[in-house]
């Protein structure tokens, strides 16, 4: 890999490059699809491709492709050399400089047993997961999909102005979302879990939170609106600690499109609330010695005694606002172009037990999902309303499943509200990679009826 | 309520008059199934794939290209050039689907991806059917926007950006994209089906900050069709003051009502509520594992008789359209719900061979690193009767949504939800002011009994629709619907 990636940067400098970067990447993944007991999808398949950022002078241009050959390389390194004549200069443009603080931490991000699963292990592994969902309770009705996928991915990243790096990694989910038989329909629970390598999965603790979360819903109706204490459980307290994460990347504050903009130094959440972004966390599935333009990976805090201490850079966002890359390049493998953004956010647990935090918030609502994340928050203004389900509080204690409401607030406000965070803390891979326990927010507006 | 981009209106029984058809015709013969693959490199694929059994075979090959470009602080940046080929290779045997895919279009891969398909299974060897003559008829395009200088696509950003910040002091940001995408398919299979299909593809889309103190608005516009770059000879700039407009007007609004009232919606992009609330239901994938509230609804009045719905991926160079499905089956109009009543689901491959009908064209994917699943090609709810103005004056209190900024719904439960980034309240028959932050969420059976009148105007929009980690292009129009009850959820309680 990293030998192709070196041909790139030649390439591209052959064609008018003054700097030039290159990141290849090689990926194996497998998945499962089981339903009713059979396995309804395999696939297994390999993928490579390479992108290459060009600058001429202060300009830069991307291209990306999947030919490795030769005349591949060299027509990609020229498709890049041409998108970056066609941009606008940039003075803060430039290729990512080598850091040299030593070699880069060795870490554990591979489980090497992972190959040695044939694909009828993976597939039983999954039917597993269906089949504890559907022994936990009668009222289970089906399973909508149970799901195994794992990836074994392979980078290399190389530069005309010194980088060069290769790191390996693999990780897997196994999810379901079971279906429970309700007086007036059904009602869904998504269970899952993620590691490593097959072998650190649970699939009966995943069937069974599918099943749990799906039956626990039966009956909901609709909460009062008012203004109320909400808690919001890890997966849900992870989607919002993930939307913030965007906030407080130095590219949407340098461009004025963050809530957080301005506010470093500012008070900005609670007294319970801590927040730090770490690129090596061990078990982050975000982790890699180095980010996707080769800067070493380091933890940065963000929130800690009420206070905004920095927001995220990469190269670009560091050279713009006078500050060093924090290593929080990332990209979507090699078809995107680097961009500032989290690796792992991590919310520091609390001491609370998940029923100490129910008490402490007294009368509320428990949010354990939300809908409509990607259409329902300003990420300007940070405004949101997004819809909700759950259960009540009611004397500190879970009361009547609810659903087919709204909880509305804006970022700053609701991390400023954080009243107290449960020890529960969860990874939860869907808007980012974020390790969160539960949080209870002191009040919040839920729209019902 | 514009009317739409080139002022078609579909009939409200269908007919063909103003959208015309597309003939799905047949190619001359040869040898050579397309610029992919060799017609005997598909035949030696199918066979090798079903080597071990297996009743269902088939290869599907591509070829992408694409660029994207951006302006940001009235700055072009982030351009970008992509370009991908590939194949895969499924087997279906016994309701399990095995599935491989490789990069590039070497026939020594797609045999290699094929021997993995095949590796799981241990039956005899089934025979693949001769394959017949290419079919598939791609939409019309006048100028490939490949063959466009960078520099007036660049132009065209540069435009935009004029025209926002033209719209006053007040639109203190504006990036504006412009994204065009080529791609090639040809899929063959094991019962002789062979087609090809060219889609070109182009979008451009707006997003204004508008800033007044403390106070930050965001408007946004896209513009898009499976067409070429003579889609930008109308007045693209048009999206930039529309994007601007909407910001400007929410820096004079008040916090969103919060409670059940009516509900007006917008024509248009207001389609994608219909999108989310019934026609992600209608998909034959979530109806046959029990996750749709629309299982043994077929046949069964599920709105009022006003309203009448469809599925149409043929719809000349509509963003959705595509002359053959990602299976390779020729796109056609669906007519989904009739006077109210259920009649249609949408089918892929799969899905249409376990309840023994035919694929209604609807199997998509997003590249052939993707299984295809039942998708929506250009849905919409068929014009009324009703005049947009009087159904907003029977209002006394309630809300009008004019724009969603997206929404999302559970198919299983019916449970939706969908942000609002352009909504006003209405007062004794009025509109009257302007409303940040409001969410329509409910229940989809019940909303969509619920639905009281459909304006007689129409619109097409564009969208992005995900569903099992695959990403395709879709369409969503509508005139003015109205809704009797729903869940306005705001922060003013």
């Amino acid at each position: 890999m990293i030998e192709a990636a070196r041909r790139a940067v030649e390439a591209a400098t052959k064609a008018g490059a003054g700097e030039a970067e290159a990141y290849a990447a090689e990926d194996s993944g497998r998945e499962v699809r089981v339903h009713g007991g059979a396995v309804e999808s395999l696939t297994a398949a390999t993928q490579r491709g390479l992108g290459v950022r060009a600058w001429i002078g202060q300009r830069v241009g991307y291209a990306y492709g999947t030919d490795l050959s030769a005349p591949g390389i060299a027509g990609l390194a020229e498709r890049a050399a041409e998108a970056a004549r066609v941009a606008d200069e940039d003075e803060f443009a430039g290729a990512p400089r080598g850091v040299s603080e030593g070699d880069p931490p060795e870490l554990a991000l591979s489980d090497p047993t992972i190959g040695e699963w044939s694909t009828g292990q993976l597939a039983d592994l999954a039917l597993e997961i269906e089949r504890a969902a559907l022994g936990a309770d009668a009222r289970i009705a089906g399973v909508e999909q149970a799901v195994y996928a794992d990836s074994t991915e392979r980078v290399a990243i190389a530069s005309s102005s010194g980088i060069e790096g290769e790191y390996s990694s693999s990780s897997c989910y196994g999810y379901l979302q079971a279906l429970a038989e309700g007086e007036d329909g059904r009602e869904t629970g998504l269970g899952f879990g993620l590691g490593r390598g097959p072998a650190a999965l649970e699939p009966t603790a995943i069937g069974l939170e599918g099943a749990e979360r799906a039956l626990t819903m039966i009956g909901a109706e609709k909460p009062a609106s008012r203004a109320c204490p909400v808690v919001l459980d890890p997966t849900v307290a992870a989607s919002f600690i993930g939307l913030i994460g965007r906030g407080l990347s130095a590219g949407a504050v340098q461009r004025g499109r963050s809530p957080f903009a301005g506010r470093v130094g500012e008070e900005v959440a609670g007294e319970a609330l801590a927040l730090h972004d770490d690129g090596l966390d061990p078990e982050g599935f975000a982790s890699s010695p180095l980010d996707a333009e080769g800067v070493p990976r380091r933890r940065t805090t963000l929130v800690e005694a009420k206070t905004l201490r920095t927001y995220l850079y990469d190269t670009y966002t560091a050279r713009r606002g006078d500050a060093a890359s924090t290593g929080n390049a990332s990209r979507a493998g090699y078809r995107s172009q680097p961009s500032v953004s989290t690796s792992n956010l991590v919310v520091a647990p609390g001491t609370l037990s998940f029923a100490e935090l129910l008490r402490e918030a007294g009368e509320g609502v428990l949010v354990t999902d939300v809908a409509g994340l990607h259409s329902g928050v300003n990420p300007v203004s940070g405004v949101f309303s997004v819809g909700a389900s759950g259960r009540a509080i009611r004397d500190g204690e879970l009361a009547e499943p609810l659903r087919e409401f709204t909880i509305a607030s804006d970022l700053v406000s609701m991390l400023r509200a954080v009243r107290a965070v449960g020890a529960d803390a969860r990874w939860v891979p869907f808007s980012g990679s974020v390790k969160t326990p539960s949080l209870l927010i002191a009040e919040m507006t839920v729209a019902g009826s | 309520m514009r009317e739409s981009e080139r002022g078609e209106r579909p009939d409200r029984d269908g007919d063909r008059r103003s959208f015309g058809s597309v003939a799905i015709g047949t190619r001359a013969k040869g040898a050579r199934v397309s610029e992919l693959i060799d017609s005997e490199v598909a035949a030696r694929v199918l066979s090798r794939a079903l080597a071990n059994g297996g009743e269902f075979a088939e290869v599907y090959a591509e070829r992408n290209a694409g660029m994207t470009m951006a302006i940001d602080e009235s700055r072009i940046e982030a351009v970008q050039s992509g370009a991908a080929t590939g194949a895969g290779v499924r087997v279906i045997s016994d309701g399990t689907t095995y599935f491989s895919h490789v990069d590039g279009l070497d026939p020594a891969d797609i045999e290699r991806a094929a021997d993995e398909a095949a590796a799981a299974l241990h039956a005899e060897r089934s025979e693949p059917r001769p394959l017949g003559a290419v079919t598939g008829t791609p939409q019309p395009i006048a100028v490939a926007p490949a063959g466009v200088p960078a520099e007036r696509k660049a132009a065209l950003l540069r435009e935009l950006d004029e025209r926002a910040r033209g719209a006053g002091g007040e639109i203190t940001q504006f990036t504006a994209s412009y994204a065009e995408a080529h791609r090639e398919v040809c899929v063959a299979n094991s019962e002789g089906l062979l087609a090809e299909d060219d889609r070109t593809r182009v979008r451009i889309g707006a997003q204004a900050v508008a800033r007044r103190d403390d106070l930050v608005e965001t408007g946004a516009e896209t513009l898009g069709a499976h067409r070429g770059f003579e889609l930008f000879d109308n007045d693209p700039g048009s999206i930039a003051d529309d994007a601007a407009r909407k910001a400007l007007t929410l820096l004079d609004a008040s916090p969103a009502p919060a409670g059940s009232m009516p509900v007006v919606v917008g024509g248009g992009f207001g389609g994608v509520l219909f999108h989310e609330m019934t026609g992600h239901g209608l998909e034959a994938d979530h109806i046959q594992k029990g996750a749709s509230v629309y299982v043994g609804k077929l046949g069964e009045q599920v709105a009022q008789p006003l309203l009448t719905a469809y599925d149409d991926g043929r719809l000349p160079n509509e963003w959705g359209s595509d002359g053959v499905d990602d299976e390779g089956v020729p796109t056609q109009k669906t007519r989904v719900i009739e006077d109210g009543r259920l009649i249609a689901y949408l089918y892929d491959g799969v899905t249409s061979r376990r309840d023994g009908v035919s694929s209604t064209g609807n199997g998509r994917r997003e590249s052939f690193r993707h299984l295809p699943v039942p998708r929506m090609t250009n849905t919409y709810i068929a014009p009324g009767d009703a005049e947009p103005e009087a159904m907003i004056a029977e209002v006394e209190r309630g809300f009008y949504a004019v724009s969603f900024a997206g929404g999302q719904v559970d198919p299983a439960t019916g449970d939706f939800v969908f942000g609002v980034s352009e909504g006003y309240l209405i007062e004794g028959g009025k509109v009257t002011r302007p409303c940040r932050g409001a969410t329509l969420i409910g229940n989809c059976l019940e909303a969509l009994a619920a639905i009281d009148a459909v304006g007689n105007d129409f619109e097409m929009k564009t969208g992005i629709c995900g569903k099992a980690g695959q990403r395709v292009p879709v369409g969503t129009g509508q005139g003015h619907v109205r809704i009797a009850a729903m869940t306005v959820g705001g922060t003013e309680v």
